[in-house]
């Protein structure tokens, strides 16, 4: 029987060489060869042109700065959420997987109307009597855009791994004599650190690669690796080039994907539901 | 006491920061001036216009549509892949779960490219004029909802209780009777979660269908980013809202009914 | 349970099989964004009988990449005339049948004297709007008259500014106001113009190109550069906003509609362009998105005296003296373009 079984993944497997495997190595095609099909390594080296690593330089700082917001942010949050006497622990999550139901571009943009000049904030200040602050248009902005669209998923992967930590090993270690600092250096964090990998990556890849919040937040102003890619197919119609910045920043993300399958093997603390 | 307390503030300024705007966009949709800059008194025509606005109501049917068929044909091929995987060998199954986790933790603008230039080597190659558009879409939705759904399947078939099969086997069920019998209900909880979860991922996809659709298909995402450059239609924020409404009403009647039965 | 999963199966097979087949359309439009009146479309398909599909576009250059690279076919679209004419020389058009599209006579003369320059002999294209480009202002927030494109290299609006994010414009302006030609290949005058803006992104508040006309009408910024057309849609919602063409000079433009060399269906390509020449046609676009059409008798119908001779709308010769229209730069000079542009966006 289990021989059978074996060919459900056929269709499966057909499908993922068809729009995974295959559509990457074209990727890798175009980015190893010029327009004449030619191999060049001009388009992986133009990564490194000035304008170009300066982009890159920049997503990686902003983006490094989001996650570890994002970090500092969501581990009180689940730790709050784990403690907290829920009768059904699925209406928390619930809490943070419904505003993916009002469209991410429209939540984004909603943030304009509050950050503006003359938008919601700066009326609020300013009715405290509290200088403007001039947020929008600046990387200020767009950090705030990234920390507030990836939270969730920051969140969701640790509040699941947290919540699998058996009270009992946390009193066992207290009846012990360990003080809260060292039941949670030795027992919670540690045990968390799946979820914490993962949540990681879940914030800092879409941050590193996105193109739509630095161009509604960032007004036109901030380049970052990812408009970077997105001019080059859509404005400036250079597969080439855009294949090869795209394969140097798959790199990053097989760096992420290496640390994942280290730390959790089963890919549960991806499972955000 | 203080500890409670700083825990109640800190959620509360965590779900502010989260709903904040949220509100703004309802706000909004009641917002009589077409300016996203100004209040101009309360109004419900958006909503009225709404429904005879022709372009939004397509890219929500759309969207929907989409969402719907490619977090169907994610469950079949998904559920179908994760019973395989289940009982393959280490190896083979490790394969498998890398390939599974390429599309999830791959950049979005990547896979968007990817998907696209391969369905523009097609008709280079095979010399055929396919527009991008309505199934190309579907087609890369599906692509990268079918690991959520393997994700949500595969811990539930873990626990399942092979001799329960097996003795399902012994009784002399046929395996497809089996399956139904026993293992079905036991995984399906993860299937309708995958389910969900799916529809959501393509409901909020933008980067992977911006790179993957044509002339005249537009998702509410891909309208919204076109509107967003001319000024945004105040109906979206009123169907938005609507959509939002909705989910929110289903949520919290779902709760209730768990937590009923959880008394019981 | 067997039989609700084959229900659902045979449901979903049903329901992809009429979405796949669902939708066919006669005619493949690409136009700017809010570029058109929609009711016409509407009046279009009754009259003709042709169903469209009608997509819109931001600049020339996304409109160009996806033309080019075969990611979408259409029958018929509306670039600006230095695309017109790179797209020309790239073959991807084709020549016009005047036979069909007999409302082409109502379109200036003079309109088609100055198409010759990137179309000779009017063979692939027909002038569908024009105007000029330059500097939108708030009254309230500017205390002294603007004429110069110094205003926008000006300190003393820091934060204020709103700069057009295109790179034929960003770059074209930057030249006029250096007193070079806004088509220059000289690599010198270029890295001028490129450094002129890169000293400029600190005072800018951000790059934009439709979203402008929101951000003036709510006064979140005191200067803007703008299409003569948009410009005179903010100055109707709000009047505090005025329009100059600065004394430097500044481009003048005009968008063609034109037939692409793979299109489907000619036919109704050509009665698409013969439509909107019609005069009452033109005139109702004129009115709803305001701005300047070539469309002679058209011009002669509007009521309002006034609009008739506006200076945005129409600018007189005074103004267009003054300006200078883009010119095809070549593959070299685009790439020069690209990177000066892409230097002061990475700036």
């Amino acid at each position: 029987m289990n021989n059978k079984k074996r060919f459900f993944a056929v269709p499966y497997v057909v499908w993922m060489t068809a729009f995974i495997i295959i559509p990457l190595l074209i990727v890798v095609y175009y980015g190893l060869t010029n327009v004449d099909g030619k191999f060049t390594m001009e388009n992986i080296l133009a990564m490194f042109t000035p304008i170009n690593m300066k982009a890159l330089v920049y997503s990686l700082l902003l983006s490094f700065i989001s996650t570890v917001i994002c970090l500092l942010l969501a581990y009180p949050l689940a730790m709050i959420l784990r403690n907290a006497d829920l009768k059904s622990s699925s209406f928390i999550i619930f809490i943070f997987i419904l505003p993916m139901w009002m469209n991410f571009l429209l939540r984004t943009i909603s943030w304009q109307t509050l950050l503006e000049n003359n938008g919601v904030l700066n009326t609020i200040l300013s009715a405290l009597h509290l200088p403007k602050q001039h947020i929008i248009n600046t990387p200020y902005a767009i950090v705030l855009g990234m920390v507030y669209n990836f939270l969730p998923f920051m969140v969701l992967p640790i509040y699941n791994t947290l919540v699998k930590i058996d009270d009992n090993v946390i009193n066992a270690a207290r009846d012990l004599g360990a003080n809260s600092y060292q039941t949670f250096s030795k027992i919670t964090w540690p045990l968390s650190l799946p979820g914490v990998i993962s949540g990681i990556t879940m914030v800092f890849v879409p941050s590193l690669t996105t193109f739509v919040i630095s161009d509604l937040l960032g007004g036109g102003k901030v380049h970052l690796i990812g408009n970077v890619i997105e001019q080059e197919f859509k404005f400036k119609y250079d597969w080439n080039m855009g294949s090869g910045l795209s394969l140097v920043l798959m790199v990053f993300v097989l760096i992420s994907m290496a640390f994942v399958t280290k730390y959790d093997k089963d890919m549960e603390g991806t499972n955000v539901w | 006491m203080v500890r409670k307390l700083s825990r109640r503030v800190y959620l509360t300024v965590m779900l502010i920061f989260l709903y904040a705007p949220i509100l703004t966009l309802v706000v909004l949709s009641f917002n009589a001036s077409k300016s996203r800059a100004k209040w101009g008194g309360f109004t419900l025509k958006w909503y009225k216009q709404l429904f005879s606005n022709e372009e939004t109501l397509n890219a929500l049917y759309t969207t929907l549509l989409i969402a719907f068929l490619s977090a169907l044909i994610a469950v079949i091929l998904g559920t179908l892949a994760s019973i395989a995987m289940n009982s393959m060998k280490k190896k083979p199954r490790a394969l498998l779960m890398a390939i599974t986790n390429i599309p999830m933790l791959n950049a979005d603008i990547v896979t968007g490219i990817s998907l696209m230039l391969l369905f523009i080597f097609v008709n280079v190659v095979f010399r055929t004029r396919i527009r991008l558009g309505f199934t190309t879409v579907l087609l890369a939705h599906i692509t990268f909802n079918i690991p959520y759904v393997i994700l949500s399947v595969m811990p539930k078939l873990r626990q399942i209780n092979k001799n329960t099969y097996e003795a399902a086997l012994d009784l002399g069920a046929s395996p497809i009777y089996a399956f139904y019998k026993v293992i079905l209900p036991e995984i399906f909880p993860g299937i309708l979660s995958g389910f969900l979860l799916a529809f959501t991922m393509s409901l909020d996809d933008f980067t992977i269908t911006y790179f993957t659709t044509g002339p005249g298909i537009e998702t509410l995402s891909t309208q919204i980013y076109t509107e967003v450059r001319k000024g945004i239609q105040p109906e979206i924020y009123a169907l938005s809202t609507l959509m939002f409404a909705a989910v929110l009403l289903l949520l919290v009647f779902v709760n209730r009914k768990s937590a009923v039965k959880e008394k019981e | 349970m067997k039989r609700l999963l084959s229900l659902v199966m045979i449901s979903s097979l049903l329901v992809l099989s009429l979405a796949g087949c669902g939708q066919s359309y006669d005619l493949y439009v690409f136009n700017w964004g809010q570029y058109i009146d929609k009711s016409i479309i509407k009046e279009f398909e009754e009259e003709t009988g042709y169903k469209v599909l009608y997509d819109e576009f931001e600049e020339n250059e996304d409109m160009y990449a996806k033309i080019k690279s075969g990611a979408a076919i259409y029958d018929v679209i509306c670039p600006s005339d230095y695309m017109v004419e790179q797209m020309i020389q790239e073959g991807l058009l084709q020549k016009l049948n005047y036979d069909n599209i007999p409302n082409a006579k109502n379109i200036g003369a003079q309109y088609f004297e100055q198409a010759k320059a990137y179309d000779p002999g009017n063979e692939y294209s027909i002038p569908n709007y024009w105007g000029t480009v330059g500097i939108i202002y708030n009254k309230n927030m500017v205390n002294e008259p603007i004429d110069s494109w110094s205003a926008i290299f000006d300190e003393k609006y820091k934060g204020n500014i709103l700069m057009i994010n295109s790179i034929r414009d960003g770059l074209g302006i930057a030249l006029k106001y250096l007193g070079y030609s806004l088509n220059s290949q000289n690599e010198k005058e270029i890295k001028e113009a490129t450094d002129l803006l890169k000293k400029q992104k600190a005072l800018v508040q951000g790059y934009f190109v439709d979203q402008i006309r929101d951000k003036m009408i709510g006064n979140e910024a005191a200067i803007a550069v703008n299409y003569s057309g948009e410009a005179k849609m903010m100055i109707d919602e709000n009047p505090d906003l005025a329009y100059v063409v600065p004394k430097e000079g500044s481009n003048i433009w005009s968008d063609n509609w034109v037939i692409t060399s793979n299109a489907v269906n000619v036919e109704a390509a050509e009665a698409w362009i013969n439509f909107l020449c019609r005069p009452d046609i033109a005139l109702k676009n004129f009115e709803e998105i305001g701005y300047s059409t070539p469309n002679e008798a058209a011009h002669a119908l509007i009521e309002d005296e006034e609009t008739r001779n506006n200076e945005i709308y129409f600018p007189g010769e005074e103004i267009t003296k003054r300006c200078e229209s883009f010119s095809y730069l070549g593959v070299e000079g685009n790439k020069m373009y690209q990177k000066a542009w892409t230097e002061v966006k990475a700036y």
